[in-house]
């Protein structure tokens, strides 16, 4: 299918700017961006319909919120290819003077953010409050939130989730990065999730599994997420992942939560990973 | 001037903040209320009855409230988020800052129960740190209205203002004392003149210190009296105004002398005109279950407390 060799394209140039961006910082999170560069593409360069001439309002557009905020640089290299501000921006991430934020806001006025995240547990909040102004406005486009899974620990989480069951915001696709590790180390051993399926089913969802890396599955489960708005549920997309995905000495593993690649590593990431539309 | 400072009933500035939103309700269809199961509390009922699809019940979640508030906002709407101060301010103190203040969000927070005049419920709900908490936000707003008709007028002044805002209002039934039409964000509201000392208050405390002048002015001690109803921004030059005519100043406020109104106050006269201060607010201590007046009255917010502290700031004046 030609548009999925479009987006694989596109996502291998996403993990070079991750990698390059977090490298040139020296710091920043490489593994969870890895992870989401798949989805993520397929979302801005596919899936959704949004406008890089940016509207905070973001009336009449399927709007991305990021909840675990430390992910930045995946989103910072889908929005600038995209088209919301130049890729050679991408050279400021985490500098001084940046409106790349080393988690990202809305203070410095970078197009494509809507709110700040980072502290976590606070995304989704925000995402149903957009969906309930869309339904009362009578916009029809879809929400969409992206979390961690290490994110679920917060307790605000739960309360959002109570609630957009509760107030049926069925406009809102909820997408849980499940690569099972964190920080300090697998979730198991941290703190362990449980059968995350039951918990939202049980909590009133519609859920849906999706493999967080077969381009054509993400195509296919966004649609049968998309087809199951507007019927009283909110949607809650199980992302299975690894973290650190496209450099094999990344991959799987904590350790890249919140590393950056030195230079000997980035030359080695770099060379695993195709340059498809052309470094910043 | 004193004279006119009168009541002839007693209303809770949470009837004030109700009002306000029934008004608002029916001329601002962009405004949309939010409640963290104290609707009875907040006097919102009628709002709610009037705007049933503009009201959003969140149950017993206020950091999940505020994330929703600063969504909305996001979308264009303005959303009041109602519950208790001590709920609307330290229990999701992180959600403000990142999800509201940080991503400058139009969300207005509406706060009843403030302070020791809560009453019977006692320190676990009687926040006196709220003031502090919110004003170190940059960009917040920080009301604190004296009385019914200043909240009802408050409530409706915020929804024109674009930025996040903190409204504090209480629960028990208070003078209603303050002249209709005198609300404007910002400005301080002298309330009587006089040159030997200044007393600011502000919310509840504004009553208190009215009464205070009186006898103060009986006793041939001539009072300049302002009611700061916005503690940030603050009116500096109406502070320094009348510091300057006076030489010195009374601040009365029903919260932690820490890190409220009176700190602000020291702050403006040590820079710009130093000159005695003297505080009436709680001395780093929490409250207790009582009667609002009983309260008032042991942690050193009566009218009494305000009569002694200017008569010391006068008596420092002289050395």
């Amino acid at each position: 299918m030609a548009t999925v060799s479009k987006l694989q394209k596109i996502a291998s140039q996403v993990r070079r700017d991750i990698i390059r961006q977090t490298a040139d910082a020296s710091s920043g999170h490489p593994g969870g961006s890895l992870g989401c560069a798949d989805l993520l593409t397929a979302l801005y360069f596919k899936v959704m319909k949004h406008d890089p001439k940016f509207k905070m309002n973001g009336k009449n557009e399927d709007m991305f919120f990021l909840s675990n905020g430390h992910i930045s640089p995946v989103w910072y290299s889908v929005l600038a290819r995209s088209g919301y501000f130049k890729v050679s921006e991408l050279a400021t991430f985490r500098k001084i003077n940046s409106r790349l934020q080393g988690h990202p806001a809305t203070h410095e006025g970078l197009p494509g953010i809507r709110i700040a995240s980072g502290s976590l547990g606070q995304g989704m909040s925000a995402a149903i409050g957009v969906a309930l102004a869309k339904k009362l406005d009578g916009d029809k486009r879809t929400v969409y939130c992206l979390t961690g899974d290490g994110e679920l620990q917060e307790g605000q989480v739960w309360e959002a989730m109570m609630f957009a069951a509760h107030h049926k915001v069925d406009n809102l696709i909820t997408i849980v990065d499940y690569n099972g590790q964190q920080i300090d180390g697998p979730t198991k051993k941290v703190m362990s999730l449980g059968n995350l399926e039951a918990k939202w089913k049980a909590f009133g969802w519609k859920v849906i599994k999706m493999d967080g890396h077969n381009m054509t599955e993400i195509l296919k489960k966004l649609d049968v997420a998309k087809n199951s708005l507007g019927k009283k549920k909110p949607v809650c997309i199980l992302m299975t992942t690894s973290m650190g995905r496209g450099v094999d000495f990344m991959e799987g593993t904590h350790k890249w939560h919140g590393k950056a690649t030195n230079k000997e590593q980035t030359a080695n990431a770099l060379s695993q990973l195709k340059e498809t539309l052309g470094d910043y | 001037m004193l004279d006119k400072l009168t009541y002839k009933e007693k209303k809770a500035t949470r009837d004030g903040f109700g009002a306000g939103m029934t008004q608002l309700g029916r001329r601002n269809k962009k405004v949309v209320a939010l409640c963290a199961d104290l609707i009875g509390s907040l006097k919102i009922q009628t709002f709610i009855d009037e705007n049933p699809e503009r009201f959003f019940q969140v149950g017993i979640a206020e950091a999940n409230m505020i994330g929703i508030a600063a969504g909305l906002a996001t979308a264009g709407k303005i959303p009041y988020t109602t519950t208790f101060a001590n709920f609307a301010t330290g229990r999701v103190y992180d959600q403000i800052r990142q999800s509201v203040a940080y991503s400058h969000k139009n969300v207005k927070i509406c706060a009843s129960h403030a302070g020791l005049t809560l009453g019977e419920d006692g320190a676990t709900h009687q926040i006196l740190e709220d003031i502090g908490l919110m004003k170190m936000l940059p960009g917040m707003t920080v009301i604190n209205p004296a009385d019914y008709n200043q909240t009802k007028e408050a409530t409706i002044a915020i929804a024109k203002h674009v930025g996040p805002v903190y409204l504090r209002f209480g629960r028990p039934g208070w003078p209603v004392f303050m002249p209709k039409g005198t609300f404007v964000i910002g400005k301080a509201l002298k309330l009587h003149s006089g040159k030997d000392v200044t007393i600011i208050a502000t919310g509840h405390m504004v009553w208190q210190a009215v009464e205070a002048t009186k006898e103060l002015e009986k006793n041939g001690v001539s009072v300049d009296l302002i009611n700061i109803h916005t503690i940030k921004p603050l009116d500096e030059s109406a502070i320094l105004r009348s510091v300057k005519k006076t030489g010195c100043c009374v601040v009365a406020e029903e919260h932690q002398m820490y890190g409220g109104l009176g700190e602000s106050v020291a702050g403006v006269l040590a820079k710009r005109y130093p000159a005695p201060l003297e505080q009436v607010a709680v001395k780093d201590s929490f409250g207790e279950s009582g009667k609002p007046d009983q309260l008032l009255k042991k942690y050193g917010l009566s009218p009494k407390n305000i009569y002694k502290s200017a008569m010391k700031a006068i008596e420092r004046k002289k050395k």
